[in-house]
């Protein structure tokens, strides 16, 4: 039908028209249109018809009173829907069913559509002042409403019951016609005028209900028959088809509501049987390195609500445990086996959980998509195992050993410059996990003493990388020491060179033998014991020479000699042939005390020396009960007694020239744990007053949290070590309990 | 109520220096006090009777001396109470003026009158503001150093025994027991004398139910409680 008439002023004679003449010849038009849809044949309109009817209303309404008919023309227009409706639609729509029905359904929805169009076109009058003054529903509102309240609310639930079971039908694998569903839908939420209301309350609440039974039966079988990763296949798979379902012909607004109905189903109500499953869970996934399904798990869980909690949780159970056995093993080898191999093994213990960290990274970065809950799981697994003790030396001993191991020439390790750095890259990261940092610190710094002052540093470049790194990680003051120590070495290469020159110049003052002082700065290096050793007059002469060379270069300074850390080379005048010995100075000591008597008691060089009998017994067994015996031991028993008596072995050879006599060092662990012990004391102390200061006034419970969380930077302080701090600064008067509540405390300025 | 943790001006006993007031025998006309010249004489007399001469002060011989005329050990509470009244500064010894504000105080100026007046010294002690008060000074008499500020184990017990073992037996047999037999520490400090007597008035005994690790009470007192949790085990 011509929509546009146009200019053309259609003057129709302006006879009144009274509404039953006006209404029959309406009734023609509505006739005509209602052949239409039936698809009776019947020509379309033209634009004259189409303009008389238009103004066959427009008169009536124009028309003066009482000969406005407006109201009854707007009644009447409401009742030709009723009337088609009740008379033509709903009996077509009644007597069909399933999908028959909904098609039906659909005709008469478009038809009753185009219906609405045209008519309201027709009494298109009525819309532009009728309403508007009384306030009424415009004409298409009237129009959908009667399809509202005749038809849809009549049929929506068998509507919906037709539509729900083709879902399901399509579900379990058939075809349906989705284009069908889509335009049924589709007059679901178009019969909400603007809401979805309709489309939420009589289809979609129901579909979901539906969704959700549907998929809990074919969960609660599944879980019993299918292994945890065809499970999750299957429910991605749902999944995908649920969302495809939604762009096909649901609402796009049902796609959150059904996916979540669905994931509850298949994945929230079972989730603890899914990941727990014997032989296929979560854990058998871990232990088999299912990357795959894995990765699958976390896709489906993520979008649930806590949903990755439990993966994560086991997750961290797994590290925990493959972490525990690496401890265990090593504890185990090393109960077993003699202390050399057992260090070998501990050494194995630091590289395997290196490697086990790299793989369970690989693990958090692509499978967990670099979630922080599994960041955080794997940094709690490691914080459990990292710090358990094996074989008596804690993680932080194990981990500075094994440094030891990769920067000392000769070291475990031979490996190329570049694996050294990833290496040391790696074991830096490994510290975070360990609380006790100060104790690493420590040790690390022992032992980086004895590869500076013994010259057993492999590589200057690794030494000083690896202090960047520990810098970068833990912090300036972490590493001020080590770095002050490391100079130190340079500083005393340039005076060693000051110092030839010094003798050079004052041949006087040479005292024979080719001397090398490293002076040390005392606050970076470790503590050592200086024992009062009597010292052959040859070596009381090196050290005057060196105080009167250092006088001359600064006048202020203390210089303590630390002979338990110099080398001495003599040569051994044996009948063989003579050997050159090289040993430590307390060593050289004993031996040279033989130049000038052969034969020497326990006793005789205890008095000589002035040394303890532990220090004393020490040295004598490694020059004649070990691998070379340059002293003979009367009697020859295996251990030095305090009764035995010593001689110069002048039969002692080696194919060697020169041989290196170790002196096996004391154990440095217990001084070590007892320097970090103090040093805790002090810095518990520091922290306690620091925030006591800062807050004057402060609970008992947060004081002791915030002191462990500045502190957790260096390690993890006791509580009762805490307790016990406290009550010392309380018994100094720097704290006082106060006087209502005795578990605060107050800062006494 | 004296404040007594925070003491630091007469925490420690002084050595005993004589001053004027003391040997004068006869109050001087200008005394603030109306008091009656003689009823001053009668506690001066008193206190004659048991001070040493060459000193001016009652000494251990004198205090056992007093003890046997009122019928106490030198070792009961009431004695540690009567020093407690008068602010006895140094263990063992009664400044002239320390006995006279005592017997004021008491209002009592002969032997037998203080006799009578021990008892209800006690009861008045024991209401528990002063008792805390007294608690504290017990600790502190005991202090023999100026610089001293804790006292050696086996004193403690005894002490304890003495100030708390009427109120508190259960307790003190207990804690006693275990101070004995601990390592950690040699000497227990104020914080830790007060701490226990704390502990006696709000933790119920033996099952300690109302005891929190989490709480501040003195370390000794977490190892005793740890203690006590495996004997009863």
């Amino acid at each position: 039908v011509q929509e546009r008439f146009g200019n053309q002023s259609f003057r129709m004679e302006r006879k009144t028209i009274d509404l039953e003449q006006g209404w029959d010849y309406m009734q023609t038009g509505i006739t005509k249109l209602k052949r239409i849809l039936e698809g009776l044949p019947e020509p379309q309109f033209d634009s004259e018809q189409y303009m008389m009817l238009y103004t066959t209303i427009y008169n009536m309404c124009t028309q003066k009173p009482p000969h406005d008919y407006s109201q009854q023309l707007y009644d009447k227009y409401r009742e030709a829907f009723e009337e088609y409706i009740n008379s033509t639609v709903l009996p077509a729509l009644k007597e069909k069913h399933d999908e028959y029905m909904l098609r039906e359904l659909v005709k008469r929805w478009s038809n009753h559509k185009v219906m609405v169009r045209w008519l309201s076109r027709f009494f298109y009058y009525l819309d532009r002042y009728f309403i508007a003054r009384r306030s009424l529903p415009p004409l298409n509102e009237v129009g959908l409403t009667c399809f509202r309240d005749r038809v849809y609310n009549e049929l929506h639930s068998k509507v919906k019951d037709a539509v729900i079971a083709l879902v399901d039908k399509e579900r379990e694998g058939e075809q349906i016609d989705r284009a069908l569903l889509k335009n049924v839908l589709d007059i679901y939420v178009e019969i909400g005028m603007g809401q979805m209301e309709r489309y939420e309350a009589d289809f979609e609440s129901f579909m979901l209900l539906d969704s959700a039974s549907y998929y809990s039966r074919k969960a609660s079988s599944w879980i019993q028959e299918d292994s945890c990763p065809d499970y999750m296949l299957k429910s991605e798979e749902c999944l995908k088809k649920e969302r495809e379902r939604v762009a096909h012909y649901l609402h796009s607004s049902s796609e959150p509501k059904l996916v979540e109905k669905v994931q509850h189903e298949l994945l929230v109500v079972y989730a603890n049987q899914l990941l727990e499953k014997e032989h296929s869970g979560c854990r058998a996934l871990l232990r088999d390195d299912k990357v795959d399904d894995l990765s699958r798990m976390y896709r489906l869980y993520h979008k649930i609500a806590k949903g990755l909690e439990p993966v994560a949780n086991i997750f961290k159970q797994h590290v925990t445990a493959e972490g525990n056995a690496l401890v265990q093993q090593a504890e185990d080898t090393a109960t077993n086996q003699a202390a050399n191999i057992a260090s070998v093994q501990e050494q194995v213990l630091i590289r395997k959980v290196i490697e086990l960290h790299d793989k369970y990274m690989v693990y958090v970065v692509e499978c967990f998509q670099s979630h922080t809950l599994f960041h955080k799981a794997l940094k709690e697994a490691f914080e459990i195992f990292c710090n358990k003790t094996v074989a008596g030396s804690s993680s932080a001993e194990l981990l500075a050993t094994f440094c030891d191991n990769i920067l000392k020439k000769g070291g475990s390790e031979k490996l190329s410059d570049e694996a050294i750095e990833d290496t040391l890259e790696k074991v830096v990261k490994l510290l975070a996990y360990i609380s006790d940092k100060d104790l690493f610190a420590e040790f690390y710094r022992k032992k980086l003493a004895r590869r500076l002052l013994f010259d057993r540093s492999a590589n200057d470049d690794h030494e000083r990388s690896i202090l960047t790194k520990l810098k970068q990680q833990c912090g300036g003051q972490f590493t001020s020491k080590m770095e002050g120590m490391v100079t130190d070495l340079t500083l005393a290469r340039e005076n060693q060179t000051s110092f030839e020159e010094y003798l050079g110049n004052n041949p006087a003052a040479n005292p024979g033998i080719d001397l090398t002082v490293t002076v040390l700065t005392t606050g970076f290096w470790p503590s050592y014991k200086s024992f009062d050793i009597n010292l052959p007059s040859e070596m009381v002469k090196c050290v005057e020479v060196f105080k009167g060379f250092y006088e001359t270069k600064t006048k202020h300074r203390k210089l303590t000699w630390i002979y338990s850390l110099g080398t001495c080379h003599l040569n051994g005048k044996f009948d063989h042939k003579p050997i050159e010995l090289v040993v430590s100075t307390y060593q050289a000591a004993v031996l040279l005390l033989f130049n000038t008597t052969d034969k020497l008691s326990y006793n005789d060089i205890l008095t000589q020396l002035n040394l303890s009998h532990e220090d004393l017994v020490r040295l004598l067994h490694s020059l004649s009960c070990a691998r070379y015996k340059i002293l003979t031991k009367e009697p020859s028993t295996k251990t030095v007694s305090q009764t035995d008596s010593f001689e110069f072995n002048a039969k002692f050879t080696d194919r060697m020239r020169r041989i290196k006599i170790p002196l096996p060092p004391v154990d440095e662990r217990k001084k070590v744990v007892e320097d970090v012990d103090k040093d805790r004391r002090y810095a518990i102390d520091a922290a306690i007053v620091r925030i006591m200061k800062s807050r004057k006034v402060l609970g008992h419970q947060q004081l002791v949290s915030e002191c462990v969380e500045q502190l957790s930077r260096m390690f993890k302080p006791d509580i009762k070590a805490i307790k016990k701090r406290m009550e010392d600064l309380i018994t100094r008067d720097y704290l006082e309990r106060d006087k209502e509540n005795p578990n605060m405390f107050r800062y006494l300025a | 109520m004296p404040r007594t943790a925070s003491k630091t001006t007469k925490k420690r006993s002084k050595p005993y220096t004589v001053t004027s007031s003391d040997t004068d025998p006869v109050p001087s006309a200008s005394s603030k006090t109306k008091k009656s010249s003689k009823e001053n004489d009668e506690k001066y007399k008193l206190f004659n009777k048991y001070a040493n001469t060459s000193s001016g002060v009652i000494d251990p011989e004198g205090i056992e001396k007093l003890c046997s005329k009122l019928k106490v050990s030198h070792t009961d509470i009431k004695i540690l109470m009567l020093a407690w009244k008068m602010k006895s500064e140094r263990q063992g010894y009664f400044t002239k003026a320390e006995w006279r504000r005592a017997l004021k105080a008491l209002k009592v100026d002969t032997t037998k009158k203080l006799k009578k007046a021990l008892p209800e010294l006690e009861e008045q002690v024991r209401k528990p503001l002063n008792f805390a008060d007294f608690y504290a000074y017990a600790f502190r008499y005991c202090l023999t150093d100026e610089r001293q500020n804790c006292i050696d184990i086996e004193t403690i017990c005894q002490l304890l025994d003495m100030v708390l073992g009427s109120t508190f037996r259960d307790q003190v047999d207990h804690f006693v027991d275990y101070l004995k037999i601990q390592n950690d520490y040699k000497v227990i400090t104020m914080d830790q004398w007060m701490g226990f007597y704390r502990f006696c008035n709000e933790i119920s005994f033996p099952d300690m139910t109302n005891y929190s690790l989490e709480l501040a009470w003195p370390l000794i007192l977490d190892n005793f409680f740890e203690w006590m949790r495996e004997k009863q085990a």
